[in-house]
């Protein structure tokens, strides 16, 4: 079809242009038809739709309690969705995001169980470290059974997924246990490894890193020169080799600070939320992130949109339980659907002819 | 579906093909027919319409505008199903096998619809009856990966048989074959031919065109010009046809070679030297043997060849992109790289025009300052580099792949040429390029040269190797298998060492 | 302890349930054989197994309840599980094939759809919660019952186990001795030389995921109706994915995914056996993790992507070369 394109005729590109417009539309389009779909699925459920709507849009935005809510739960999702931002950017398929969440929540922990007495100054930013450490490590190992052994990484990154959550539940119950304990959980964190919150609200320094960060991805992906190869990598990675671009050293580079910023998710969450190591610490936050950075359209900006409209969709569900009785996990299905629409509406948008 | 109409007894008529692609149309109004038993050539540059159009034949588009009739029979060919049922049969430019499969599994895929398969015994011995009945040299049971490049189009073209096709269709049948293959090829053709098939073969190459053919269609920029009886044309008119004005592509090399008084720098230590180079290919068997080649500064070197006699692993040897099993490559100075297929070595589509003028070059300071890109300098680069290689294109931020290939093509060796390089390695540097592009393309190399630059030209055209080197070398199944000097170059000798037979070459002149 | 676990009972009872247990994984796999060998990765397994578990319980039991015919709700259930697992194969299908839109992205959100809808249908379903149904009686073999050792392990099983092991059979059998088969794995290899050949590829395709996905509903109904007779939230427990390990294990051959999923059924086996012993401090947690370190290591000596289908996870575009 390549060598045909010799031939550009103003008419057809206009008229292109027009469909183009158009199709531009589809993915938005997408996102609208999946709310209808969700809409019938809530009015199966016995509920009048637009009702529900309204009670999950005051749940999540209706005021200051439930903003800081949707925030806080738009925190691990924004900081692993930016990650898998830049290792999707590198065609890097880390689906190990939730395994790294916990192998740094551990690494976090450890630090936070073996330092109680230390600064918070000090403290916080140490756990910080051992968390995103442990996931650069737990995703480092997946990378070099990927490139050195051909492992596929798909496989990798699923496998230690399982292997590292089993990890911590063993963490939390035998090593790590609260010593007069009968949970499979450990001491509770001193207050000097719980991170403080911002000037009265509820919101902690973990939320403003979070959205610190998505600057710090946008410039690293499009502002520098790591980024441009990582891009380069993920575009074509044949091309990217006869650059001379080290194309293994990248896709470890994009895998570890996926893996990283995984990790640092998981501590600031165990940090905050749970105040202990347990064996449940995430709400699907791993596969989360990976499906909002997709909606985003791996774009930092567009990450943020997607963290919150998924953690929205989450804390909205839980009203809904509330006032009309409806499970939380018509969230899931709600975030399913519409990753599903736009997924099916970029594609046609993307399509050359239809 | 059918109705009946009063012409002559054609085997394909085709009239008023429109097709139209996003922004392009490919075929505009083509009229095109085809009688029982002749072969018929389809004629074109690249990108002039002729895949297209039969693609559009064998069902894998639909036209836009226009009726296809064979004998005399209106059809409608909305998949390659319909169009094995009417009795075509295709053999692509890239063949369609299946490489982990055998022969026979190949020729029967899809048209044995039975649930059971076949003994595989029983379909073997079927199948070696009727390789034999039209001669071709098969053995059913090979896997197809283990088969030569001539051998694969035999399967194509006896799984079009098995099909009972009596319109055979030949997408650049030669481009893959060495000039004894061809010949094969030729005969069996024609032989096809006088039992009543009809053929169109594909083609840009002139002289295949007048040896084999009965008539000729020509295509230029998605129409066609004319068909013509093959002996009321010559290949000049046929070139004047085809590009749609006189070609003077090859005329100035004589005069140039004389005006300049050119002479490598034989005096100078090399520039590349390859010794003994091993290398294995993707099929895990040796693609280079023991491959010798010495290039100074100053001269270009053409390395003829048919295709898949190791030019692919060889370029992927000097750049790095393939390990080296055995001997050296030894490099004075920096390497610039024109590749084969610009799409998975040189150029990312996805990326700017000016993204892509720096991405070999990105790390280092002019583009970046600690550890920031610089932006507006990237920007200006990719501006003063556009003006000065003539690349068309609405802004240096406009993605690579909205721009035509030949514009493509001049991104690539903007960003090479502009490195300051000793050695250049040049491979298949027109393919798919139109006329223009080409003369382009001659120009900077020549240019090259003589600044100095030690180039490596590795073509397939035979054509463009003797119009552009200094010296020829002949690559032979991953050896070097003779070389010669410009001057003392005939295309006789070049075609039988090209064909491997080296020191049988010069007993026969 | 060690004489507790050392005994021949004791190994006994672990085969025997170590082949119950690989029975839902190993439908999931052979599926997942013929999705993968028409080029189509299914990421989605684990959601696919998920909605088939709650289509056939709910089936089960309503059949159960209202009529009280025990096998006819069993095998009512497994047949909506079958169907249930090929309709989320039609949703997989639209959006890679027709579309072609990622499959890895795909797949991952076809997980979360699994477990959001089946979780919610629970939930909204009071009756659900803490409801059973009476499933499969094991079916002795006749005479080869009664070998001893081998009997109790191979020949004293519900049918499906039985089922399960004809369907290794059958699965090979279509994939290496039928027409559908070659035409199937010549999409996985070539799609564009299926194309050129007169087939639909979008067909095959459709149909391998389709029915790769309703084996893996079947595997999900066969392990709430058939095993556990119970259904809670998120039942599979990760049997999906490791079912996607295991075909990378099996090479793609039905043969060498039997041999992974006894591997796998064995150590769970081995594992809720170590767990109900009742030690405390033996870390049980590693037995759990050995399927999946197995199937790591297994994976770093049977290297390379040579048996993997050349065409896998890669859309097919007509006319593109």
């Amino acid at each position: 079809m390549r060598e045909e394109s010799v031939l550009n005729l103003g008419s057809a590109l206009t008229h292109a242009g027009v469909l183009k417009r158009l199709k531009s539309l589809a993915p938005l389009l997408g996102g609208l038809l999946a709310l209808l779909l969700g809409a019938v699925l809530l009015q199966l459920s016995g509920a009048n739709p637009l009702q529900a709507y309204g009670v999950m849009l005051a749940g999540a935005f209706g005021g200051g309690r439930q903003l800081t809510e949707t925030l806080l739960r738009a925190t691990p999702l924004l900081i692993i969705g930016l990650g898998m931002t830049i290792a999707f950017r590198c065609r890097v398929w880390n689906i190990g995001a939730e395994g790294q969440y916990y192998i740094g929540a551990l690494c976090g922990s450890v630090v936070a169980l073996a330092l109680p007495d230390l600064g918070p100054g000090l403290l916080i930013p140490l756990m910080f470290m051992a968390g995103i450490l442990g996931g650069v490590i737990w995703s480092g190992i997946a990378g070099l059974l990927h490139l050195q052994r051909g492992v596929n990484l798909i496989i990798c990154t699923l496998m230690l997924n399982y292997i590292g959550i089993l990890l911590v539940q063993y963490a939390a119950r035998v090593p790590l246990q609260q010593p007069d304990g009968f949970l499979p959980e450990s001491a509770q964190f001193s207050a000097n490894a719980q991170i403080p919150t911002l000037l009265g609200t509820r919101l902690h320094w973990g939320v403003l890193l979070a959205f610190g960060l998505v600057g710090v991805v946008y410039i690293l992906l499009w502002q520098t020169p790591l980024g441009l190869q990582l891009r380069a990598v993920g575009s074509r990675l044949s091309v990217a080799r006869c650059a001379g671009i080290n194309t293994s050293r990248s896709i470890l580079i994009a895998l570890m600070i996926s893996g990283g910023l995984a990790g640092l998710a998981g501590i600031i969450e165990v940090s905050y939320t749970y105040t202990r190591l347990k064996g449940d610490i995430s709400d699907n936050f791993g596969f989360g992130g990976i499906l909002v950075a997709l909606l985003g359209q791996r774009q930092p900006v567009g990450v943020v949109v997607a963290a919150l409209l998924f953690s929205a969709l989450m804390v909205g569900a839980q009203s809904l339980n509330v006032v009309l009785q409806i499970p939380a996990s018509v969230a899931q299905v709600i975030q399913a659907i519409v990753v599903l629409f736009v997924l099916a509406g970029q594609a046609i948008a993307q399509r050359e002819s239809l | 579906m059918i109705s009946a109409r009063s012409t002559s007894p054609l085997a394909v008529e085709m009239r008023g093909i429109t097709k139209r692609f996003p922004g392009v149309i490919a075929n505009r109004a083509i009229d095109f027919e085809v009688k029982p038993g002749e072969i018929h050539a389809l004629l074109g540059e690249n990108g002039a319409g002729k895949t297209t159009l039969m693609n559009l034949l064998c069902g894998l588009y639909e036209p836009d505008a226009g009726e296809i009739w064979l004998k005399e029979q209106r059809v409608w060919l909305r998949s390659p199903r319909d169009a094995i049922a009417a009795g075509i049969g295709m053999v692509h430019q890239h063949f369609k096998l299946v490489e982990p499969f055998t022969v026979a599994e190949n020729i029967v895929l899809g048209s044995n619809r039975t649930l059971l398969r076949e003994a595989p015994k029983r379909l073997n011995l079927r199948l070696q009856r009727l390789a034999d009945q039209y001669g071709l040299n098969i053995d059913p049971s090979a896997q197809i990966w283990q088969l030569s490049v001539g051998e694969q189009q035999r399967v194509e073209i006896l799984k079009a048989l098995y099909r009972q096709a009596n319109i055979l269709i030949l997408d650049e049948p030669t481009a893959v074959l060495t000039p004894q293959e061809a010949q094969e090829l030729m005969a069996t053709l024609r032989m096809l031919a006088s039992q009543g098939t009809a053929i169109v073969f594909i083609s840009h190459k002139l002289n295949e065109v007048m040896a084999i053919c009965d008539r000729v269609t020509v295509l230029r920029d998605g129409q066609a010009v004319g068909t013509i009886a093959i002996q009321d044309c010559t290949e000049r008119s046929l070139a004047k046809m085809m590009v749609g004005r006189e070609v003077s592509l090859f005329r100035n090399r004589e005069d140039e070679a004389q005006t300049t008084n050119h002479k490598p720098q034989s005096a100078s230590p090399p520039a590349l030297a390859i010794k003994n180079l091993w290398v294995i290919s993707d099929r895990k068997l040796p693609a280079l043997r023991g491959l010798n080649l010495v290039i100074q500064p100053g001269e270009i070197v053409g390395l003829a060849g048919v295709d898949g006699n190791g030019q692919r692993e060889l370029e992927e040897a000097i750049v790095g992109l393939r390990a080296i099993d055995r001997g050296e490559i030894l490099l004075t100075g920096k390497l610039a790289h024109i590749p084969s297929d610009r799409y998975s070595m040189g150029i990312l589509t996805e990326f700017s025009v000016a993204e892509n003028l720096v991405l070999k070059d990105v790390q280092h300071p002019p583009f970046q300052w600690k550890g920031l890109l610089r932006i507006n300098y990237i920007l200006k680069h990719a501006t003063d580099l556009v003006q000065q290689y003539l690349i068309r294109t609405p802004s240096v931020k406009t993605q690579v792949g909205k721009l035509s290939g030949g514009n493509a093509q001049k991104v690539v060796f903007a960003r090479e040429l502009n490195r300051d390089h000793q050695v250049l390695l040049a491979a298949q540097p027109t393919r798919g390029l139109d006329i223009g592009a080409t003369e382009f393309v001659y120009a900077q190399l020549l240019a090259r040269r003589d600044a100095g630059a030690a180039i490596l030209l590795i073509s397939t055209e035979l054509d463009e190797i003797l119009s552009l080197s200094d010296r020829i070398a002949v690559l032979y199944e991953g050896e070097i298998v003779g070389e010669v000097d410009r001057a003392s170059a005939d295309i006789h000798h070049l075609g039988l060492l090209m064909a491997g037979k080296r020191e049988r070459a010069r007993d026969e002149e | 302890m060690w004489a507790q676990v050392l005994t021949w009972s004791f190994g006994v009872a672990l085969f025997t349930a170590g082949i119950r247990l690989a029975v839902p994984v190993l439908l999931a796999v052979l599926g997942e054989i013929i999705t993968e060998r028409s080029g189509v990765m299914n990421l989605g397994l684990e959601g696919v197994m998920l909605v088939g578990s709650l289509a056939g319980f709910i089936t089960a039991h309503s059949i159960e309840q209202s009529t009280g015919m025990i096998s006819v709700a069993a095998w009512g259930g497994l047949a909506a599980g079958l169907l249930a697992g090929a309709v989320m194969g039609w949703i997989m299908a639209v959006l890679t094939v027709t579309l072609r839109s990622d499959q890895v992205v795909t797949g991952v959100t076809l997980v979360l759809l699994g477990q959001g809808l089946t979780s919610y249908v629970f939930r909204q379903n009071a009756g659900l919660a803490g409801a059973r149904v009476k499933g499969l009686d094991s079916w002795a073999i006749p005479g080869f019952s009664d070998i001893p050792i081998v009997g109790d392990i191979l020949f004293n099983h519900n049918v499906m186990v039985y089922l399960t092991a004809v369907l290794v059979f059958l699965c090979w059998f279509f994939l290496f001795r039928t027409n559908w088969g070659l035409e199937l794995r010549a999409v996985g290899e070539n799609p564009a030389a299926v194309d050129t050949s007169g087939l639909r590829v979008d067909h095959i395709r459709y149909r391998a995921v389709m029915l790769g996905s309703a084996l893996a509903g079947l595997g999900g109904a066969v392990l709430t109706v058939v095993q556990l007779n119970i259904f809670t939230e998120n039942i599979t427990a990760g049997r999906g994915w490791i079912a996607i390990a295991l075909v990378f294990f099996s090479r793609w051959q039905p043969g060498g995914a039997m041999i992974g999923a006894l591997l796998f059924g064995i150590a769970d086996a081995l594992q809720y056996r170590i767990q109900a012993l009742g030690f405390k401090n033996i870390p049980y947690e590693f037995l759990l993790m050995l399927p999946y370190v197995l199937t790591l290591v297994a994976l770093l000596w049977r290297t390379g992507r040579s048996a993997a289908p050349a065409a896998l996870g890669i859309p097919y575009v007509k006319g593109e070369r």
